[in-house]
This record gives structure tokens, sequence and C-alpha cells, in this order.
């Protein structure tokens, strides 16, 4: 099917050749030497106390942040790199890109590397924009000659014709971000390795660097992203891998393995989530969950719908004129809707407040319900409920970000020749 | 087939296949002794932008910029010739002091400060270290030649002085690039095992201070090298940088040490120095991220 949209997603593409060939990778630290001061004076201190311990070797506990990790990536492919903090994601990006070596294994790369594990490496506060352009883009992988030709379509992106002179010590956050952005989506590396650097700057220019980053991956380059974001994944990538201890834990489809691993998540997460307010001892929400569709995970839903939602108050006196309030935010904390009730004449105990859904149409991703519960003007209880709500139904959006909205609506669409039906109403 | 679609001079490649695809292997630390030269010599580019850094900040952060760095050594010229020259009258070889010492404090100053730069170096770049690769070995070199600007500048200053006090250079002269050479060789070399050392103790940064004053001492910046006993000489002439500075003075003005075969057996000196260096900063490079 041709895609519509021109995303590499939908296209046909041959992925023939390997060019990123991982065999049985390991990365080991020693616990015992990052905690070790790194202080000649303390070494020498610790020699001249107990001479014989310079041969000891100092109790060294190893371990191990990856370990046997094999992979390949073909020519094209943008891999995602999912799991939670710690597991493994970003040693394995540094070994890739050759910032730290391998303990264990060995990988083969095929092709310009470029790595961008954060935004603004090798800027200078003191130099102007236009110097840490040069500079910035140097330390990335680009050659001079390739800096001038693009400088000006890199100050355009980033929008900073006026202030390129001014150095970047003098730059908002918002505007350093932005250039040194606009620098790093500038690279054209055959193989790019990008670790989360997306989770900065606002949502619009988010945006258009997503849009820039579909383009990369669209002209055929090959991407390992790691992050965070699960909708980002789930968009621009066609093969994701969940690492998880270390280790593979999946490999394969976005759909399946970020399904997999936010069912994963949403089971082991119980720590509320936000900050509660309100006279507690009066009565507290104790908890929600889906009571249908039953799935694995009372938190996580894979339908458009019909659901049913109750969340549990518990109340430790009668209340007569209570109110409830109920709003469900995304990820972003952008507001998607909002509801309340009056006049609810409670008795004490526990009460489930159900709510039925004929359709909930969200896209993929992590929401939270905040809810709140009031005796007239008196707040009993307000705040985010946890554990966050899951949803991974499929999407049935565009599949770019900045044209996907905020709803996720089934329809259905044909094309079809103009029938004299539609096109000339008999006219009476 | 993936095409080189920009300057690969920057690139990092090990072999080029055929369709002009760049192959590249991650292993595990090796004990061999590679320094990978060729990988070197392709990210010149960036070894230039580091320069370029050095140098751009450094004058920008000072008010008077430049004029620091000629007052500087004319400062300390001043003091020496007050308390070494007029007080202590050591003897200056024939020379005015100002000429005596300012011929020397010029290469000192560049090798004090090009030692320093380097010894902090790794340290002081560990951001981009733990961020992006490149070879390792382009810190400690650009700290090294960025220094050059300054000389360049002392330099321009001492011919200044010298024509002030009317001596005319001789041929002499075609040594000052050997003996520069020397110079850089030695700040590299003793850099590269300071900053490998500080990447992994970082107090070892505040010894240098103490290294470069005692190396001055050893040096003759303050002394003419005849004041040093004859039966000590062969032990002096290991100082490469006693070489360097008896060389500046004499190929400058004609007076005192010509570099003899003494020079020879320093720059064997610094070869072993610098060797070792490359080899002790190579082994430190591979799990330096993970350090810094």
């Amino acid at each position: 099917m041709p895609c519509p949209f021109g995303f590499s997603r939908c296209g046909q593409r041959s992925m023939s050749t390997v060019v990123i060939h991982g065999e049985g990778l390991g990365k080991r630290y020693h616990r015992g030497a990052l905690q070790q001061s790194t202080l000649l004076r303390d070494q020498l201190s610790r020699m001249l106390k107990s001479p014989l311990s310079v041969f000891r070797r100092p109790k060294d506990e190893t371990f191990w942040a990856l370990e046997d990790v094999s992979l390949e990536v073909r020519e094209g492919e943008v891999l995602g790199l999912i799991g939670r903090n710690g597991a493994g994601k970003t040693t394995l990006l540094k070994i890739l890109s050759r910032i730290t070596k391998p303990t264990t294994g060995w990988a083969e790369i095929h092709g310009r590397v470029g790595s961008l594990l954060e935004v603004g490496t090798g800027f200078h506060g003191e130099l102007s924009g236009r110097e840490n352009t040069f500079l910035s883009g140097a330390i990335l992988g680009m050659s001079k000659r390739e800096i001038n030709r693009k400088f000006d379509e890199i100050v355009a992106f980033a929008e900073l014709e006026k202030f390129i002179d001014t150095p970047v010590k003098h730059y908002s956050s918002g505007m350093y971000v932005r250039l040194a952005f606009a620098v790093a989506a500038h690279l054209e590396p055959e193989i790019l390795l990008v670790d989360e650097v997306l989770a900065v700057g606002d949502i619009n220019f988010q945006k258009k660097c997503l849009g820039k980053m579909g383009d990369v991956a669209r002209a055929g380059r090959t991407v390992v992203l790691v992050s965070h974001q699960l909708n980002q994944i789930r968009r621009l990538c066609h093969r994701v891998i969940w690492i998880e201890a270390a280790s593979v834990r999946q490999d394969g489809s976005p759909e399946a393995v970020v399904n997999a691993y936010e069912a994963a998540m949403s089971k082991s997460e119980g720590a509320p989530v936000g900050s509660r307010t309100g006279d507690h001892a009066r009565g507290h929400f104790t908890g929600w969950e889906i009571i249908s569709p039953e799935n694995t995970s009372p938190h996580s839903l894979d339908i458009i719908g019909p659901v049913t939602v109750r969340f549990m108050l518990k109340l430790l006196e009668p209340i007569k004129h209570g109110i409830h309030g109920i709003t469900l935010y995304n990820a972003e904390r952008q507001l998607l809707w909002g509801w309340a009730a009056f006049e609810l004449d409670l008795e004490l105990g526990v009460h489930d407040l159900v709510y039925h859904f004929p359709m909930l149409p969200l896209k993929p991703g992590i929401y939270t319900w905040m809810v709140s519960f009031w005796d007239r003007e008196e707040l009993i209880d307000m705040g985010d409920l946890a554990p966050e709500f899951h949803v991974v139904t499929q999407s049935f959006q565009h599949p770019r970000d900045e044209w996907s909205g905020l709803l996720n609506l089934p329809s259905e669409f044909t094309v079809r020749p103009s029938s004299a039906a539609y096109s000339s109403r008999p006219s009476r | 087939m993936a095409t080189v679609t920009s300057n690969p001079s920057v690139a990092a490649p090990a072999a080029k296949l055929p369709h002009g695809s760049v192959i590249m292997r991650i292993e595990p630390p090796r004990g061999l002794f590679n320094l990978h030269l060729g990988e070197l010599w392709a990210y010149r580019e960036l070894l230039y932008f580091f320069v370029w850094r050095d140098v751009k900040v450094r004058y920008k952060q000072t008010v008077i910029g430049v004029l620091w760095v000629v007052l500087q050594p004319l400062l300390t010229m001043g003091v020496f010739t007050l308390f070494f020259g007029r007080l202590a009258k050591l003897p200056s070889n024939g020379l005015p002091y100002p000429v005596f010492y300012f011929a020397a404090l010029v290469p000192w100053a560049y090798f004090s400060t090009a030692l320093q730069n380097c010894t902090s170096v790794v340290v002081d770049n560990q951001r981009v270290i733990t961020k992006v690769y490149f070879p390792r070995l382009v810190l400690p070199i650009s700290a090294v030649v960025s220094g050059l600007v300054d000389f360049a500048i002392g330099f321009a200053v001492l011919l200044v002085v010298t024509t002030i006090y009317g001596i005319k250079p001789t041929l002499a002269v075609l040594w000052l690039p050997v003996l520069l050479l020397l110079a850089v060789l030695t700040a590299l070399g003793v850099g590269l095992w300071m900053s490998a050392l500080n990447a992994l103790y970082r107090d070892v940064r505040y010894v240098v201070p103490f290294l470069v004053q005692f190396w001055m001492f050893a040096s003759p910046v303050v002394y003419p090298s005849s004041l040093v006993p004859q039966r000590w000489r062969w032990l002096y002439g290991l100082n490469p940088m006693a070489g360097v500075i008896d060389g500046f003075r004499w190929a400058l003005t004609g007076h005192g040490v010509a570099p003899g075969p003494l020079m020879l057996a320093s720059a064997s000196a610094v070869m072993v120095v610098l060797l070792g260096g490359l080899f002790f900063f190579q082994r430190m490079e591979g799990t330096v991220a993970d350090r810094v």
C-alpha cells in the first residue's frame, strides 16, 4: 500500500544490508572504582595506613550494565530502545557510538556514525551562536565545508537570525536548545544514534524536531533511538528492543514490544502519582480500576470502548452535599476531559463511583486520572490517582506526531466513484 | 547502498569499502600499542576547532585580551631583572638583563602554560568526552598547539626587545623551529602523562604547578647554565627545557651555550617520555568516558 504521507513506516523498503552488527556485547563497571575516591591523596593515605593493601585488590564489586547483547540493525531501519532507567539502553548507545569500549563482545558498523546523546554538545557560553554552530557541528562530526553550506539553514531552523552573533550565555534556555538542536538536526550521518534528546524544549519545537527526524528516517538513514516517550517510539520506529536488567527482554514490532512493556510497567508500579490534598480524616479515594473489559491489568486499556471504570471513595463520615470532580490528563499534562457531579448524598463507607464510557478514543500512551471530592466548599480529597492509566490500543491516527492530534478516532475511509445519488439530488 | 553524503574527512574511517561505505569495528580495549594515527589525521579539522575555541575563549574572557599575553612575560621580566639581576647580581653571559630573561621567559611561559593546560584538558572536556566519540588524543594535542598563539605574540615582543638593545639576529635563528618543536614535544610528552593521571586522580592538577616551579629552577631561566658545575652537566642536559632555553638565548643573541651533543640526549629523553605518555594515554582512552 503506498503511504499517503510519504512516511517510511508505511512504505515497503528493502532492508537487506546489515549496517550495525553486535555480538555478545557486555559492559562491566567496577562499583568499587566508582565509589573509590578519585584523589591521589586518599590513595596515598590508604597506602600509608596499610601498606599491604596496595597488593590486595580493593573489594571489587562489579556489575554488568550490559550483558551479552546481540543485535542487528539493517540499513534504513529505525530501531527504538526502551526500558527502565539504568536498564542499559544508554550504555548500549555509548558502546555503539564508541564513547566507551565494551568489556566483552564486538560490533561492526558500516557507515558514518553520528551520535546525539545530549543537546548542545560542545557549546561554550562565551562564544556566539555562530561560533557555537561551527564548534558543535565539528564536534558532532561535520566538516567545516559542510557547516558553511548548511549554516543559513541551521540558523533559520533555530529561528535565531537576529541573535546569531550574541554569546549563547545571554540566550534563554529555549533559544539555547533551539540552536543546539538545529545543529544536531542537520547532521547527515548514515547512522544516527539518538538518546532522549527530544525531551527538552517547548512542544512546538519538539514537534518540528520530530518532523525533522521523520525526514531523517525517510531519507533512508539508519536510526537507533532511546526514548521514554513511548508514543514517539511507536510513531518513528520500525522495530523496538526492550532492554531489561542489562539484557534484551524482547525484540519485535513496535506495537508488540511497547504494549508488552507498558503492561509490565503498570503491573509493577504501585507508588502514588502526584500529590494529594484535602482533609483526609473525613474521606479519601482509595484507588481506581477498569471493570470492563477485563484485562490482565486493571489499569491498562486495549480497546476504544465500551469501557467501564470505577473509582473507590472511602468516606469516614456521611456527606450530605457532596461534589465530585474528575479530570483526565495526558502525559504532557494537557487536560483532555473534565466533569463534575453535584449534590451527592452519601453514607459513611466505601463507594464505587462508576463511569461507563461507550467510547474512550484515546491514543496510545500514559494518562492520569485526577479526582476530587468536596463537602460543599470544603475539600475532602483531590489529586492524581495511582497507578497511571495506560492506553495500549491500536492507533487510528496520522503516523506523524504533529498531525496525529489528541483523539484516537477510528474511522472507515473509502474512495468511490461519485454516484448520481450523491452529486445530483433529485430536485423536485 | 549507503553513500558518503558529505566530506568524509571528519568521519571515522577505519577501512573503505569499494562502494564508499565505512566499516568500523568496536572491541574491548586491547593491550596492543596502536595509536590509530590515520584516524587522528582524519580528525585534524576537529583539532583545528578545539584550538580555535581555546584561543577565542581565552581572548574573550579577559578584558585586555592580547595585551595580557604581552604584559605577563614583560612584568615577569621586570621582576626578574630587578631581583635576580640587579639585587642578586646573577651572571647573564654578558647580555643585558631584560634580553637575558625575556629570551628565556618566552619559551618557558609557553612550556609551563601548555603543560598545565594539557594536564587539565581531559577533565575540562569531560562533558564532550562522555557524549561524543573522537580520538581523545586530539585534546592534549590541541592544548599544546593553542599555546603557540601566545608564544607567537610573545616572540614578536621578544624581537622588539632584542632590536631595542641593538642585537642583530644571525643565521642561528634557523635553530629556533627545532628548539620550539622540542619544547612542544616536551610539553606534550609530560602533558600526556599528567592528563591521563589527572583523569584518574583529580588532585594531580594541584601537583603540576609545583612541578612546573621546580622545573623552572632546574632550567636556566633565572641563571645561566654556566653556573651548573661541570660534573653535573650531563644530568642537567637530560632536562630538555635546559637545552631549549639555552638554545633560544644563543640563537637570538649569539651569546651563551650553543646546542651541542647534550641536545641529542635530551631529545632522546623527550622521545622516551612522549612514547610512554602516548602508551599510557591510549591505555586510559578506552575507559576515560567511564571515569571522568
